[in-house]
């Protein structure tokens, strides 16, 4: 896995992968629209942010259809629990140490 | 390579998401205080033109009874008290959602909505109930019980302190039961002065 000081992620760098991570982690799952709304920003973009983050397993995608619509919810795997906390963690830590 | 400043940003945004995804907060202080002047101006008219002049005493009898034609008042001014507060916290939510750029009917407002419906219905209901089997005074301890309850539970995905708020009232409902000739105090001061109170609280916490 890529990091760029050990426990921090190359991965959730970008802030809007971030937000991704932060609302997957307190929500089970998610629509693809209501994290865009969360997130303010376009469908192109979100949808490639979302594209890296399930190349490295950290979140999972369930397709379904609801009345013929096609709905798409994500989830975080638990592979992506551990490293978004371990970045947490990380980042609690520098923050620590400068002060 | 990230400077502190950036880490510090990082960690405020993650916090921001986790909340908002999760809690609706677009609630406002103001809606709070007016619904409190509506129940008190009811409770008022209540007190005056039903409670003062009833021959049979529906507050404080527990044996059963017809729904006669003031009591049809009494619901319809209950109705209009409710309507007029729910619409007046959706419209200032709508102005508020507006102003932080964020969409009012969301995942959060509906997780918010579903998990107040449940103990709200279920009283409601049991309401319906007691007004068909004429045991009216259990009313309105009835009403401020349930609605404490869904507060409490609304708790968990908006502001904290609604919590507390129902607690309140579920304590005020009990109390209202046991001292049923002065249930109408309880349920002005519960749905009133309480509503007010938090109204002002919450818009100095987080609106200032």
């Amino acid at each position: 896995m890529k990091t760029i000081i050990d426990g921090l992620y190359k991965a959730f760098e970008n802030r809007v992968r971030l937000g991704i991570m932060a609302a997957l982690a307190v929500n089970e799952t998610l629509e693809f629209t209501a994290l865009k709304e969360y997130l303010d920003v376009t469908d192109g973009n979100l949808a490639s942010h979302m594209k890296a983050l399930e190349k490295e397993k950290f979140v999972g995608v369930k397709k379904s259809f609801i009345d013929r619509k096609p709905n798409t919810r994500y989830y975080m795997t638990t592979q992506g629990k551990k490293a978004f906390e371990e970045h947490l963690n990380t980042l609690e830590s520098i923050i620590k140490a400068q002060k | 390579m990230k400077k502190e400043q950036d880490y510090i940003k990082d960690i405020t945004e993650i916090r921001s998401m986790m909340e908002r995804s999760t809690k609706f907060l677009s609630l406002t202080g103001i809606s709070g205080v007016m619904a409190g002047i509506y129940a008190l101006i009811g409770a008022y008219l209540v007190y005056r033109f039903f409670y003062r002049n009833s021959s049979t005493d529906f507050f404080t009898t527990v044996t059963g009874g017809e729904i006669n034609g003031s009591l049809w008042n009494m619901i319809f001014l209950a109705f209009a008290v409710l309507i007029l507060s729910v619409g007046t916290a959706v419209f200032f939510s709508f102005k508020k959602a507006g102003k932080s750029g964020e969409k009012l009917w969301n995942a959060s407002a509906r997780r918010l909505i579903i998990n107040m419906a449940i103990p709200l219905v279920a009283g409601g209901l049991l309401t319906l109930v007691f007004l068909t089997k004429g045991l009216f005074a259990l009313v309105i301890p009835v009403t401020l019980i349930f609605y404490g309850l869904a507060l409490t539970n609304a708790g968990k995905f908006t502001f904290e302190e609604m919590k507390s708020l129902g607690i309140i009232q579920i304590f005020l409902g009990l109390l209202a039961a046991y001292f049923l000739e002065f249930s109408l105090l309880f349920w002005a001061f519960g749905f009133g002065v309480m509503h007010i109170l938090y109204g002002i609280y919450m818009h100095l916490k987080y609106e200032k």
